[in-house]
This record gives C-alpha cells, structure tokens and sequence, in this order.
C-alpha cells in the first residue's frame, strides 16, 4: 500500500513538475527577449527607415520591415479570405449529405495546414520564376497567401460548423437560396469571422520561411507591388548575423517589436474566441 | 425569383472552382517541386542522393545524407523532450488540475503556439547556444560552440509543445468520468487509473499526435536554422552541430541561380520535405478522424 | 433491524456549487440487506450513493460536511485511506463500463492493484466471480478477449464480477438495469437477492416495482432529504408521510 503511495506522489510531482517547465517556458522566452530588447528600444527603432550602413551601426529603423510586414501580412490575408471564404461555405453548405466527399477536403485542407512555410516559399519562388515576377511585395504576398489559406479555411469551417442546424434550416424553410442562407450564417458568426482574420495576420507576419525567397530585402518601404519589401523577422534575422553588437542590439529590439504585435494579436484572438463560444448553445 | 436561383447557382459554381483550386494545391505544389528537381535526378538516382554525403553544389556532387541524418537528430531530440512533459502535463490537467488552474494554464501554452519562429531562433541564441556551451557541454565533450542539435531539439521541443498538450487534453477529455469512476470504485489510485486505464483508451491519440508533431518538427526552417550550426557533416553526438534540410534549403536560395543545377537540388530537398511531411499528416490525421468516429459511435 | 449498521450516515450535507444538493442526511443502512434508495429525478439519490465510496469527492465545486461511518469509522476522516474504502464497496453504474482490457484482466485488475500476483491465484477468482454472475458458461473459452465485445447484458454482469473480485462487504447499484433488457435485469435482480446472504446492497432506482422485488428496505429520497424509511411493504402499500403516499399512489400490488 505505502508502494502504491509513494508511486502515485512519486508521478504527480514529476506532473507539475512536467507543467511548469511547460507553462514557464512561455514565461522564459517573452521574458529574455524583453529584457534584452528593451534596452535597445529607442523610438527611432519603429519610426525610421534604415540609413545607409545600418546593419553596420549606423542611423535608422525597422519601419521598412513593420510596414513591409503589415502589407504582406494583410494582402495574404485579404487575398486568402476571397479564396477560403467560398470554399468555407461551400463545404457546409453546398455539399448536402456528401460528408464522405467534405470530409475528404478537410483532411486535404488539414494536410496543407501541416505543410511546412519553406515549402511553400520554394513553390512561391517557382510560380515566381516561371511569371517572370521578381524577388518583390508581390512575390511575399502569393507566397504568404498560399500559406494562409488552409489556416483560414481551417478556422472559418470550424466556426460555421457551430452553427446550428436548424438556424440553417430555419432560413431555407422561408424559401431561401443557398446563397441567401449563406449570408444569414455569416452574419451570425462576425466574431469567428474576425478571429480567423487575426490568425491568419498572425501567421503571415511572423514566417520567414516563406517570404524569405519571395519578398527579397529593402532598406526601404516598398511603393509598389514590384518592389521588394523588407519584412521584420527577416531584419531580425540579418540584424541578429552582423558583427556588430550595437546591431545585434537592435535585433533585439526588433525581436521584442514582433513579440508584442504578435502577442497582441493572440490575446485579441483568444478573447474573441472565449466571447464568441459564449453564444454557442 | 428567376434571378435568384441563378445568382445562386453561378456563385455555387464558382465556390466549387475556388474549393477545386485549393484542393488540387497539393498535387500543384508536389508536381511543380517534382517538375523542378528532375534535371538532378536525371544527374544521379533517389538512391544517389539520398544516401551521399558528398556535398560539392561545384562539381554537380549533391549528396543529402548528412541534411537528413541532421534534420532526424533535430526531431528525435525534440520529441524525445516534448513528449514526456508533455503527456505528462497533458494528464496532470485533466486528471488532477484544480479547476482554476487549468484555466489559467491553457491560455500560456497557447500563447505558445502564437510565437513566431525567429522569436524561438533569437531566444535560442540568446539563451540555450550560451547555456550549452558554457554549462551543459563541458561535462561530455572537449568544445562545443553551443551551436549543435542539441539546441535545435531543444528549440523546436518547446515549439511543438502546445500541439501535443493540446490534442493528447482533447482525446483525455473523451474519456468518460465513469470509466475512469469504474476504476477509482475498484481501489485503484489515481495514477493507476492513468496507468492503466486512461493511456489504453488513449493510445491512438498519442500516437496521432506524436506524428504530427514530428511532421511539424521536420519542416521547421528559421528557429533552427539559427542555432544548429549548419555543418554538411553527419552529427555524432547531440553535442554536434548539424544541417537539418529546410536549413538548408533557406541558407542557399541566393546561390541557388548561380550555380548549375544547385536550384534543382534545392528543390529536390524541398520535394523530400514534401512527400515526407505528407505522409505523416495524412497517418495522423486518419487515425483522428478513425478515432472521433469511434468515440461518437 | 438486530445487528448493527453496515453504514451510518450522520447529518450529511452536500453542495455542488451553490445548489444544497443533500440536506442532513442521517440514516442507517441496514447489515446484509437489500436497501432501496427511490424518489423523483434528480432528488440526490445517486449523490447520496456515490457519498458512501466517495467518488463524490471527484465532482467539480463540491463540499461535504457530516459524518459516513462504515464498520463505526468516518470515511470523510481527512486520515482516511480512500482506496482501502472504496475496495470495500463495489458499485455498478447505470451503464456498463468495462475496462479496455480482456474479459480476464477485467476481473484480475482489482486484485491485481490490491497485492495479488500469481497467475493461479488470479484464475481461481477470476472462475469464481464469473460463476457467481453467471457468465461462466457464457465466457470461459475467449477470457483473453475484448470485453468490449460482449452484450450490454454480459458487461453489466461482467463489471459485477469485476466489483466482487475485490471483496467488497459493500454492493453499490446506481440505477444498474435501466439500460438492459428485460432478461438481463431479471438474472441481475437475481443476482442482487443471493447475494444479500453475504454483501450489503444499496441501489438506486426509479423503477418502484423492481425496488419492491428486490428489497428490504427501502428509503425515499426528495429534494434531498430523506422523507421516509422502512420495510419494503410497508412503505409501498402503506407510506406514513404524505409526500411518500403521492409518490408512491398508484402503485397497485
């Protein structure tokens, strides 16, 4: 009997022990980049561009690669909500009965879910080179896009599927089209709507892989869709690779910048999630 | 009337397009990367290239064994860490959590799963490359610059975290209280229900999501990239640095045009990455879905 | 009732969350007897039940006060030894819950926890118990198959031979027919009259004439409390409070 105790004390102390190291590793990373970040956290940091020789320690920024990020972020995210919208829809709502074939699609979708970015920036990088499209904010944007996608359809499938039958039923019971009935569900479901946005926006700003061949590098914020466009991990990336400390400092900093967006826009997304089960019945 | 049914049917019809396009993704992007990587596997065999260690892009020798053998020491490492703690964690919450503790844990792990690689690669700089150099290191080997595999399981391990706390929680969840009461009204302790009960009926669960995390720990680029040392040469110890594949893939692109079919061998490394990741989600994801259908039946 | 109480229950009060689910509950469970707890849904029968193994304690938000004594000490005694309680109970939940395990390691799991190894030991109980459930003849050539593939009718008998193999002095039935056919139920009200010659019995059920078969005594549960207690015939055909002649009209002998 006492072996049985102290087995039992034995594994549920090497239990919490398990979920602390789990849970404060959360805790440990958030923690070094900001205490490493902030001092090298000046205001220049997130309003100027790069001056000539700043990854050798001179003057400027990382407003290129923000702005650079936020635009690749959000066109992939927009692009990939005009593609995985319809497709969210059409699986729930136009398929009737066939669930062996819905199904099928959403292991096809979960299996591009699980593809790896750099995958699909080399596919970005060959779809480019065969358009004749340069290293450019375009180039970032399809790359980015295609990785989103299975995120969103992911996202928006789940969040229509807790809709209830008979809402649907009710719509289509006054004589409504697909289509129409369609609209009803949407309305219904704005918040899922949104938190599909932010974890789309999340993913696209944070990858390197995929942008890394498709976007190219600027020092400067990109004016046109042909321009290539710096994006923040990879400055953190080439900043991290100077020999300079200062620069290395700053890539700190900008590490600590991509944190905070990136965890702002995880809480919001959690929040929704929590405020929109609420309605679930 | 009219023109709604056929509002309704071109959209209907355009929605089956878009739903065709992205499913046929797949066969896109393996055909294209496929496409691709012929002009090298016209050079020498799948089993050329997978089995050289000659890496000389100069004199057209692509040998992959040492970016495969590095990217299969990088996951070892990873799961061999991640899937103790986190079965481990995964009971511990629904098993013996009070109830304000889990809510208030679940929300960090997740906060895990939104940290951008580079963020992982920067902190792994940062912290674990130092830690292993200076303090883990000197106990096994004569030198290490930090840099090795070790660092890049240990990064990738806390990477993959909340994917495996979070599915092996949902299939615990499934289990019912009842069974678990059926064998608590026995005499048995609570870690005996675990032991022998819960894992049984889990089974499937941890083993699904095993797959998919080591799918995911296979095609991980930045995080690694940045603290595994990128040497062509097979790792022998963990000490070791290594050269996982989309290490390498990431590391070459800019010399990739330059040099004669070094594009094709590139995109060889990525088509392997492909098909193997493949693989393991479509397992995986198979034995979930055989498994939800069990649990409703 | 001449021989002391198996259990005694002394001023139990139970809360889950804010909801006062049992309210002073003092009664004696009565030695080597078929005791019937009855009343409408959700009055706290089974809460009252799963309280003398405590398997309540598992319950999200819940708090017990009062005292449960078995054999004379308090299981709710913070020095308690919960699972050498609970082997001493046995209980048979509304469905059957057989293990993920063969027919044989189902039974053997039980002794197998409490100390006992060899293999020619744990045949000999494993025989025992599925002879005395009646499964026996039923089983004897797959033991070391599923138990998940047996009737609901042979699961529920199988999770009874489970329970006995620990040697309980307790059998605890929550409503442990409802979900079986009326063959089924006819070998396990069987089952529970034998074995009264041996165990205590405490069941739950809704079904007033399976109560009557089956029992001795029997207790009406409302709204969490205990509204009366006696005799099987007696308080069926002639209930003394009139909460219990309302529930119990129209049962015609």
């Amino acid at each position: 009997m006492i072996k049985r105790k102290i087995e039992e004390y034995f594994f549920k102390s090497l239990m919490i022990l398990a979920t602390i190291v789990v849970t404060g590793s959360f805790f440990l990373i958030v923690g070094t980049i900001f205490t490493k970040g902030v001092p090298f956290m000046t205001l220049d940091m997130i309003t100027k561009s790069p001056g000539g020789g700043f990854y050798i320690g001179k003057e400027g920024g990382v407003l290129n690669a923000i702005i650079g990020s936020l635009y690749i972020a959000g066109g992939a995210t927009i692009l990939g909500l005009i593609i995985s919208v319809p497709v969210a829809i059409f699986i729930n709502m136009y398929m009737d009965g066939r669930y062996f074939l819905s199904n099928a699609i959403r292991v096809v979708f979960d299996v591009l879910f699980g593809i790896p970015s750099i995958v699909y920036g080399a596919f970005g990088f060959l779809i480019m080179v065969y358009f004749g499209v340069r290293a450019s904010l375009l180039g970032g944007i399809i790359a980015v896009t295609l990785l989103v996608i299975p995120v969103l359809v992911r996202t928006l499938d789940e969040v229509i599927r807790t809709v209830p039958n008979e809402l649907r039923d009710a719509a289509l019971s006054l004589g409504a089209t697909r289509w129409e009935m369609a609209k009803v569900v949407l309305r219904q479901i704005k918040p899922g709507i949104l938190t599909a946005i932010l974890l789309s926006f999340g993913r696209g700003i944070g990858d390197v892989a995929s942008v890394l061949f498709t976007a190219g590098f600027s020092d400067n914020i990109p004016n046109s869709l042909h321009q290539p466009a710096a994006t923040l991990p990879v400055a953190i990336f080439f900043q991290l690779g100077s020999p300079v400390e200062e620069v290395q400092g700053r890539a700190y900093a900008s590490a600590l910048i991509l944190t905070v967006i990136v965890l702002i826009i995880t809480v919001l997304s959690q929040l929704l999630i929590k405020k929109f089960s609420k309605y679930k019945i | 009337m009219n023109i709604r049914l056929l509002k309704d049917k071109i959209l209907s019809k355009l929605m089956l397009v878009f739903t065709l396009a992205s499913v046929s993704l797949i066969v896109v992007i393996g055909g294209g990367l496929y496409y691709r990587s012929v002009p090298v596997l016209q050079k020498s065999s799948w089993y050329n290239l997978l089995t050289s260690s000659i890496w000389k892009p100069m004199k057209g020798l692509f040998g992959f064994y040492p970016f495969i053998m590095g990217t299969l020491w990088v996951t070892a490492i990873a799961i061999i860490i991640a899937l103790p703690l986190c079965l481990l964690t995964a009971f511990y919450l629904v098993d013996y959590a009070h109830h304000n503790i889990k809510k208030f844990i679940f929300p960090f792990v997740n906060l895990l799963s939104g940290i951008p690689p580079v963020i992982f690669g920067v902190w792994g700089v940062l912290f674990i490359v130092p830690f292993i150099q200076d303090h883990l290191a000197p106990h096994f080997v004569e030198f290490s610059t930090g840099y090795s595999v070790l660092a890049g399981g240990i990064v990738l391990a806390i990477m993959i975290f909340p994917l495996i706390v979070s599915i092996i929680s949902e299939v615990l969840n499934t289990i019912p209280q009842e069974l678990k009461d059926a064998s608590l009204a026995l005499g048995a302790t609570k870690w005996e229900t675990i032991k022998k009960v819960e894992i049984r009926k889990a089974l499937p669960g941890i083993i699904a999501a095993t797959v998919l995390a080591i799918s995911r720990a296979f095609g991980e680029t930045i995080a690694v990239l940045m603290v595994c040392g990128n040497n062509a040469v097979v790792p022998h110890s963990v000490f070791d640095p290594g050269y996982p594949l989309p290490a390498l893939i990431a590391n070459n692109y800019g010399e990739m045009m330059s040099i004669p079919l070094y594009d094709s061998a590139l995109m060889f490394a990525a088509l392997l990455l492909f098909i193997i990741i493949l693989l393991f989600n479509l397992i995986s994801r198979l034995i979930l879905v055989r498994l939800e259908r069990k649990m409703a039946a | 009732m001449t021989t002391a109480p198996h259990i005694s229950v002394q001023h139990l009060n139970v809360h889950i969350g804010q909801q006062h689910i049992l309210n002073d509950i003092t009664i004696n469970i009565p030695n080597k007897k078929v005791t019937s707890i009855i009343g409408p849904s959700g009055c706290g029968k089974t809460t009252l039940l799963k309280s003398f193994n405590r398997l309540l304690d598992n319950t999200k938000d819940v708090k017990i006060d009062g005292k449960v004594l078995v054999d004379g000490e308090d299981i709710y005694d913070p020095k308690a030894e919960v699972t050498h309680i609970r082997k001493k109970m046995g209980l048979l939940s509304q469905r059957p819950y057989p293990l993920p395990m063969s027919i044989y390691d189902n039974i053997a799991y039980g002794p197998r926890i409490h100390g006992t190894r060899k293999k020619a030991e744990l045949d000999e109980i494993v025989e025992t118990q599925l002879k005395a459930t009646g499964l026996w003849n039923e089983v004897k050539d797959r033991l070391n198959s599923s138990a998940s593939r047996l009737s609901i009718g042979q699961q529920q008998r199988l999770c009874l031979a489970r329970g006995l193999a620990v040697e309980p002095e307790i059998i605890l039935g929550d409503e442990s027919t409802s979900a079986l056919d009326p063959t089924s139920t006819h070998k396990i009200e069987e089952m529970f009259i034998e074995l009264k010659e041996k165990y205590t019995i405490v069941l739950v059920t809704h079904i007033l004439r399976q109560a009557r078969r089956v029992s001795d005594y029997i207790i009406f549960v409302y709204m969490g409390k205990i509204i009366e207690f006696g005799p099987t015939e007696e308080l069926l055909l002639n209930p003394k409070q009139d909460l219990t002649k309302e529930y119990v009209k129209g049962f015609i002998s």
